[in-house]
């Protein structure tokens, strides 16, 4: 079965209210026209400790024994939000066990002495039905109090995604971000030697867990990217001998064209309301972006007509702007135009080549590779100010944004041996982090936060 | 070093390494043949191409015919024209074309690996039709000429410097059979 009975299941997902409290309420990001990065200053990281779920009268699972899930959900919390950079995480190894009571009434007074500002603690308990019910609790330690509580009811095989949820749910309660672990990523899982790459489209959640290949390899496959609700992906493929755009339906797994075509068609990208496709073709070796209904009975329209390449693009969260790399002034550089295709105009000018732009699900930043000897990673806004370099390394590329806006992934070639792979950068640039991939990958392309 | 004379070394590189690769000295900077869809841009065994033995019109005709590298023709960076050079091999692939009018030819267009990938697909069909482009205009039926871009694929010099990247922006005409 599928990673992807994930969609038909989420009817019992539930999001369990536990005791009196409310659940969560999403704490609304700060005003976008600023991209102040003060909550990701490393020198306020926060220290969190994630003892191990209790599992009072553990019993077996499919997914393994609850005592063993309880362990593994404050791992994955612990690593969730470890690898955001905005925390140091204790446990869960390292860390006392703690009781049942303990969890609604932590010992403050230890954990004071550790010292640790946050505590998260919870249990595991396996329902009749057979189902996970995993609680979730943050406590302030400093202050002595309780600052939130959830719980979350999942097949065993969907530990992961509790797990995620309550990463998720405490980086928001503490950031005032928005939520972003309980998320997928398509890339291309590359092997084989330089000169004949094997390249296969693949899928994993967001740190790299429950990783599937999609396609097998005989072709060449780039460039995929998540529909907004999971169903599908589009990707370049070669199967037919040319390079052309498909949707794969990640259920029924079958895949279909786009759009009919003599010259090739790349670089899909959704809107994000999952309507509409934006690719790129070359007529006579003349490259324009297009834009056509997802539901596969549209028209193409034509956005740009600049005889140069005009390549890729990405939708402002709003759907009413795109932002686009072409040459028509003689170098790659990154232009801005309504989603109708009028009032082009260039905003990158900071010298060197601009290629690769994303719009942040956020609409305040657009990240880029700049291409100036090496090929660094970076952000600006749309206006083109405020640009920043978040990586420095040969050969960084296609950055991807994090459902939040706070975090991008993207992929490092290497000298030489042409070796790829996939990283991890928050936006002041530091918190460089490698994604675990069973073989090399490259262009990585997040998906929102699972529904 | 120009970008031109960068081309210039290029190209002496890829003649100096089929003269080596057909003699018995093995220079060090000899490219590896690229695999996969070059199928035809290099002899893989010298001693099949004994007279007698290459049938007229096939892609080992078209080869020899054509002379050592006369397949493809290489790009400065993010520059898809046709010189003077590019113009002379296309007139020999022309020449041999006429004589097989029943053979089709897909023109392969690559990026050398310095380049993002969705431009550099752009880029390797951009550099494809540049050829495709010539050659029609020196008399060879449109129909019987396709594109494919590669982008950065398929490599053909494994190196990342110069001289490998030179190589590696290039347009190659294979015939279909």
């Amino acid at each position: 079965m599928s990673l992807f009975a994930f969609n038909r299941k989420l009817a019992s997902f539930l999001l369990l209210f536990l005791g009196t409290q409310a659940a969560m309420a999403q704490t609304p990001p700060p005003a976008t026209d600023e991209p102040e990065l003060v909550e990701f200053d490393t020198a306020k990281t926060r220290s969190i400790a994630v003892p191990a779920l209790v599992a009072p009268s553990p019993v077996d699972t499919p997914a393994g024994n609850s005592a063993a899930l309880g362990r593994q959900i404050a791992e994955v919390i612990s690593s969730n939000l470890r690898a955001s950079g905005v925390f140091e995480t204790q446990g869960p190894n390292g860390l006392r066990a703690i009781g049942l009571a303990e969890v609604t009434a932590p010992q403050f007074g230890y954990w004071k002495s550790r010292p640790v500002e946050q505590l998260v603690q919870g249990f595991v308990r396996v329902g009749g039905d057979g189902n996970l019910t995993v609680g979730c609790y943050l406590y302030d330690v400093g202050f002595g109090s309780e600052t939130t509580r959830l719980g979350f009811n999942v097949p065993p095989r969907d530990w992961r995604r509790a797990a995620h949820k309550c990463a998720d749910a405490i980086y928001s309660r503490l950031t005032g971000e928005l939520p972003f672990f309980d998320s997928r990523i398509a890339y291309i899982a590359e092997s084989g030697p330089k000169n004949k790459r094997i390249k296969r489209l693949a899928i994993m959640d967001s740190d790299g867990a429950n990783h599937r290949f999609i396609t097998n390899g005989q072709s060449t496959a780039l460039t995929p990217r998540f529909s907004p609700n999971y169903k599908s992906i589009l990707y370049l493929s070669y199967v037919d001998g040319n390079p052309r755009i498909y949707v794969y339906d990640i259920d029924a797994g079958r895949q279909r064209l786009i759009t009919q075509s003599n010259g090739p068609t790349f670089a899909p990208r959704w809107s994000p309301d999952g309507q509409t496709i934006l690719y790129s073709m070359a007529i006579s070796g003349n490259t324009d972006v297009y834009k056509i209904s997802a539901s596969g009975n549209g028209t193409p329209v034509k956005l740009t007509s600049s005889p140069g390449i005009d390549v890729g693009g990405s939708f402002s969260p709003d759907g009413r702007q795109i932002v686009f790399e072409s040459d028509r002034s003689g170098s790659q550089q990154i232009y801005v135009m309504n989603a109708d295709g009028s009032n082009q105009r260039r905003i990158s000018f900071g010298g060197g080549r601009y290629a690769t732009p994303e719009w942040s699900p956020r609409g305040d930043l657009i990240a880029f590779t700049r291409i100036a000897g090496d090929f660094r990673v970076g952000t600006m806004r749309p206006d083109g100010s405020g640009e920043r370099l978040l990586t420095n390394s040969w050969q960084d590329e296609a950055p991807t944004w994090a459902p939040n806006g706070r975090v991008i992934q993207f992929f490092r070639t290497a000298k030489g041996s042409g070796k790829t792979s996939i990283w991890q950068v928050d936006l002041t640039g530091s918190n460089e982090r490698q994604l675990p991939t069973p073989v090399d990958g490259s262009d990585p392309a997040w998906g929102p936060v699972l529904p | 070093m120009t970008k031109k004379t960068i081309k210039m070394a290029a190209l002496l590189l890829v003649s100096t390494a089929l003269v080596a690769g057909c003699g018995k000295k093995k220079v060090e900077t000899l490219p590896p043949a690229a695999e996969g869809t070059d199928y035809g841009q290099t002899p893989t065994d010298p001693n099949a191409m004994g007279a007698g033995q290459i049938m007229p019109g096939s892609q080992e005709d078209f080869l020899q015919q054509v002379g050592q590298f006369g397949d493809r023709i290489l790009f400065e960076t993010d520059r898809f024209n046709i010189d003077a050079e590019d113009q002379a091999i296309l007139r020999r692939q022309a020449q041999w074309l006429a004589q097989y009018p029943g053979t089709r030819i897909t023109v392969e267009g690559h990026a050398d690996e310095r380049g993002t990938r969705d431009y550099n697909l752009a880029l390797g069909e951009r550099r494809a039709n540049s050829a495709k482009n010539f050659l029609v205009s020196i008399g060879v039926d449109a129909s019987r000429i396709q594109t494919v871009s590669y982008g950065k694929e398929r490599p053909s010099a494994l190196g990342s410097d110069e001289q490998a990247w030179a190589q590696n922006r290039r347009a190659v005409t294979v015939t279909v059979r």
